[in-house]
């Protein structure tokens, strides 16, 4: 019997249906603007909290819809942004210091609907407001430091071998060793390679001196750029974390890009600041001869293991060489004021090996004097390629005499300002870069932008689904109408879908919607022009259905699955808005065919199959 | 209703050397208007950065340059967007240390717009891109529509004929160089969404031309009379209904995002607008009439012969 589905193909059409009209249905509950609440340091919320927020709320009379305590956060929701803005200052001064907050939207959806899974469509930064940025990691840079920091073990292994060297310099990827005797080259050769098995050992003589070159292979250039990209991910995240942004996305994109997105984020200027900072610190002991400094900055020499720096008020300075701790060693750092002077202060706290070396140092020192280094990396120029010309300024802050041995806490002062030692204290909280970054794009979108964005985009798809709708049911009447049902099933399932994938929502995947929309018809229009041909040449309205779908479908496959093509090429070598666009143009690409070939056909069964018919409405 | 009869004989391939040479001609317009005039590019390809900004009340344009040009940002070009109360400033990519690090340039010009509008102005939008980031967007979009176009002949030369693949590609080619070339000639700014609807110009072009493939192959086949182009006109014919429908209702709802969806996805579906008409045009006069100049003929299309069955039989 002609036009009849089995009852397997009518299930089949009815499970996905369902599934995709649950897995759509949490879009529709509202977003709420929420300040969320988390502890840190261990610290947990709880009831006397939640209390003591809702109470300051109350008392600045900031509408509150309703708040929530879970397993790890407290959420404060409310009705307007304009209401979480105001509560947002109201519960920034009514926390206790280990508490974070941070502003997000959160749907109101209900337990069940959670619990099998269903999650809002992620909305992208252009449709929520926030700022989308892509760094550039220097790897060059990376590379740079490894190498010198290979120099520096180089040096002290000879140094502890008593072998006698000319010049440890470093040059490119590598490390040449000058030596004065073939003898002395063949131990350093020895010495060396056992020590340093990661690097690429190789002798030369050049003028009557003796080389032993250390270089990168490839595969540890590979691994140290890794490793770079890594930390810098890591520092990032310790830094946005501190930042107080929900949801905020972090991630590599190619060999050395980061990705960082924070939706919400009011203050464009400020995330800036803080991700593309490099401040750190650094201890070293100072020279005791003041003349000396300023001799040395008179001739520009220097003496052996000594540098010249210049103190904050311009005061030249020697110090030595060798530090005693940097940042990397800091394990938490804090801002704060000196008790005695009421100076700005920075507290810190060191590892074990900083502290012991701190330790041993000033131990070992007392009565000398020992210099704070405030070391940062600055964008001096662009060379013509567009590139950043980077330099570390660095600045002795404060130079003090070690009065008694310390270890792991001890305090640092001169900075300049209360918000100056604050943001120290952060970058050294979070971390240092392990190689200079340079923002290459940034976007930047205000909250009411996004807003305009998704009520422009959604009359735009009502719009022009409306209208289609309209010539469809007029053209093609009965037919006409089940082909809109899958229109209406079609837009579902990719809203079910993109929810599914927790893919992002952004303009130009909403203009895909759009054109899918336009183009989903295509197939049901193929279709039902084939069942008038048929209709025209005489065939009975049974074997017309049956013949025009049949006949419909390698063109419908061919058009498809072209399309298809130009999708995946778009997704695989196109960056962000463009993908964005692939995405929801390949997902309505196959959910229409979906639609449009089983859906319809089980409508049209049901209507006219299995009976004697005289006329079909089409 | 119906529109169109299908048993309607028009001679549509009647016209073939005049439409070709009505497209030539247009594509030399085109192709100078490019070389010459060159593309609007904007900053996604260029680098630069982009402020919108929008104020509470009517501004003129003249306070904005005003204020841009007190804070030492001669250079930034100044325009309305959408409304008399949005602004949009472009800014070229800083290349030396005076004129500030690239990340700081939207910071400083918002705090000077805002101080001279007495805080009465919002940030709308940023766009941030790096000199480098801009290049490799303007490579990798080349590439895409590069690599469409031999997915595409490929896959349209597996499944019907290499005659028909070159057609169809003949086809997108001039659709894709059709609509970039209006772009240039009315130097309207061509950005990354504008690129994202000259691909999808692709597939929809090409949606169009594998439909009406189809109906040559199945009439090539079942028919026994008959000229090449009088069988690709009977195949025009027979879709000619349906290519108006999809056509119409792809248009539809492109109108309606071109004039609903705001001043951010105009561009983009300008571009559609402008490809879905010239792809149902490159269909009948390009793709046909190529494939027809290439010696298209029944033999190429019948249904190819399994080897292994032919002859095993003693």
């Amino acid at each position: 019997m002609l036009n009849q589905y089995p009852l397997w193909k009518n299930v089949l059409v009815a499970l996905v249906l369902l599934i995709g009209l649950l897995y759509a249905l949490p879009n529709l509950y509202s977003q709420d603007p929420v300040i969320e609440v988390t502890g840190t340091r261990g610290e947990q919320v709880g009831e006397t909290l939640q209390q003591n927020i809702v109470a300051a709320l109350e008392r600045a009379q900031v509408p509150v819809k309703s708040t929530e305590l879970k397993a790890d956060r407290l959420q404060i929701r409310f009705n307007e942004p304009q209401d979480q803005l105001a509560g947002q200052d109201v519960v920034a001064k009514a926390l206790p210091p280990a508490f974070t907050h941070a502003l997000t939207l959160s749907p109101d959806v209900p337990g069940w609907l959670t619990a099998i899974g269903g999650k809002p469509m992620n909305l992208g930064l252009d449709l929520r407001g926030g700022i989308h940025v892509l760094i550039d990691v220097d790897m060059e840079a990376a590379i740079a430091k490894a190498v010198e920091r290979d120099a520096g073990n180089i040096r002290t292994t000879l140094r502890n071998e008593k072998i006698r060297y000319v010049t440890v310099k470093e040059s490119g990827n590598g490390i040449d060793v000058r030596l004065k005797d073939a003898a002395t080259r063949d131990q350093t050769e020895k010495v060396l390679g056992g020590e340093f098995r990661e690097l690429t050992v190789s002798t030369s003589d050049q003028d009557g001196d003796f080389y032993v070159r250390l270089s990168m292979p490839p595969d540890q250039e590979r691994a140290v750029k890794k490793l770079a990209l890594e930390q810098n991910i890591t520092t990032l995240r310790n830094r946005v974390n501190a930042l107080g942004v929900a949801e905020p996305v972090i991630q590599q994109q190619g060999e050395r890009r980061i990705v960082v997105e924070l939706p919400g984020v009011q203050d464009p200027g400020k995330v800036k600041d803080l991700l593309g900072a490099t401040a750190t610190l650094e201890y070293r002991l100072a020279d005791t001869d003041l003349g000396a400094a300023a001799e040395a900055e008179r001739s520009g020499r220097v003496p052996p293991g000594l540098a010249l720096y210049r103190e904050r008020n311009g005061r030249p300075i020697l110090l030595k060489r060798q530090v005693i701790v940097t940042g990397d060693e800091m394990t938490s750092a804090s801002s704060g004021f000196d008790q005695q002077s009421g100076q700005p202060a920075v507290i810190v706290n060191l590892d074990s090996k900083g502290a012991r070396r701190m330790r041993n140092v000033t131990t070992e020192n007392v009565g000398k004097p020992m210099a704070v280094v405030f070391k940062e990396k600055r964008t001096v120029g662009r060379d013509s390629e567009g590139k950043p010309i980077r330099e570390w300024v660095e600045e002795v802050i404060n130079v003090a005499t070690i009065r008694e041995p310390f270890g792991r806490r001890f305090q640092t002062t001169g900075l300049d300002n209360p918000q100056e030692a604050h943001q120290l204290a952060l970058l050294l909280r979070a971390g240092a870069l392990a190689a200079p970054i340079d923002i290459v794009e940034e976007r930047t979108i205000g909250p009411s932008l996004g807003q305009d964005n998704i009520d422009q985009g959604i009359v735009s798809v009502v719009v022009g689904m409306l209208a289609v709708v309209v010539v469809m049911a007029v053209y093609y009447k009965v037919f006409g109408l089940v082909a809109n049902l899958a229109l209406v099933a079609n837009l579902v399932l990719i809203v079910a879908l993109l929810s599914m994938l927790q893919a992002t929502l952004t303009v130009p995947g909403i203009a895909g919607i759009v054109l899918t929309v336009g183009m989903a018809v295509d197939a049901n229009v193929l279709i039902y022009e084939r069942i008038r041909e048929e209709l025209a040449v005489g065939s009975t309205p049974q074997a017309s259905i049956h013949a025009g779908y049949e006949r419909a479908f390698s063109s419908i496959l061919d058009a498809n699955v072209t399309t298809l093509i130009a999708a995946v090429v778009l997704f695989s070598i196109g960056s962000g808005p463009v993908r964005g666009f692939a995405v929801t143009l390949a997902i309505g690409i196959i959910t229409s065919m979906f639609t449009a070939l089983l859906g319809t056909r089980a409508v049209i069964n049901m209507v006219y199959g299995r009976k004697r018919i005289a006329k079909l409405a089409i | 209703m119906q529109i169109i009869s299908n048993s309607l004989r028009i001679d549509y391939m009647r016209f073939k050397n005049a439409a070709v040479g009505l497209s030539v001609a247009w594509l030399l317009v085109a192709a100078a208007a490019i070389a010459i005039r060159g593309l609007n590019f904007g900053i996604d390809f260029t680098g630069g950065t982009l402020i919108e900004v929008g104020y509470q009340n009517d501004v003129q344009l003249e306070s904005v340059r005003g204020a841009l040009q007190g804070a030492g940002f001669g250079s930034a070009a100044v325009q309305r967007f959408g409304t008399l109360r949005d602004v949009l400033i472009r800014l070229p990519v800083a290349t030396d240390a005076a004129e500030g690090d690239n990340t700081r340039v939207s910071n400083e010009v918002f705090a000077a717009l805002s101080k001279a509008a007495d805080g009465k102005v919002e940030l709308r939008r940023v766009e941030f891109v790096g000199p480098q980031v801009g290049d490799e967007l303007a490579e990798d979009g080349a590439l895409a529509v590069l690599v469409a176009l031999i997915a595409i002949l490929m896959y349209v030369a597996m499944r019907f004929e290499w005659r028909f693949a070159v057609g169809a590609v003949v086809a997108l080619a001039h659709d894709v160089l059709f609509t970039v070339g209006l772009f240039a000639l009315l130097q309207i700014e061509f950005d990354l969404p504008v690129l994202a609807a000259v691909l999808a110009v692709i597939g929809y072009s090409l949606n169009d031309t594998i439909v009406i493939f189809d109906r040559v192959r199945e009439n090539f086949r079942k028919m026994r009379k008959g000229t090449p182009d009088e069988i690709v006109n009977i195949s025009v014919n027979q879709t000619m209904s349906r290519t108006i429908m999809t056509s119409g209702t792809t248009l539809i709802v492109l109108l309606a995002l071109f004039f609903l969806g705001g001043e951010n996805v105009h561009g983009f579906s300008l571009a559609l607008i402008v490809g879905v008409v010239v792809g149902t045009y490159s269909t009948i006069y390009v793709a046909s009439a190529v494939a027809l100049w290439l010696g298209v003929s029944k033999a190429d299309l019948m249904p190819v012969k399994k080897e292994g069955l032919v002859d095993d039989r003693p």
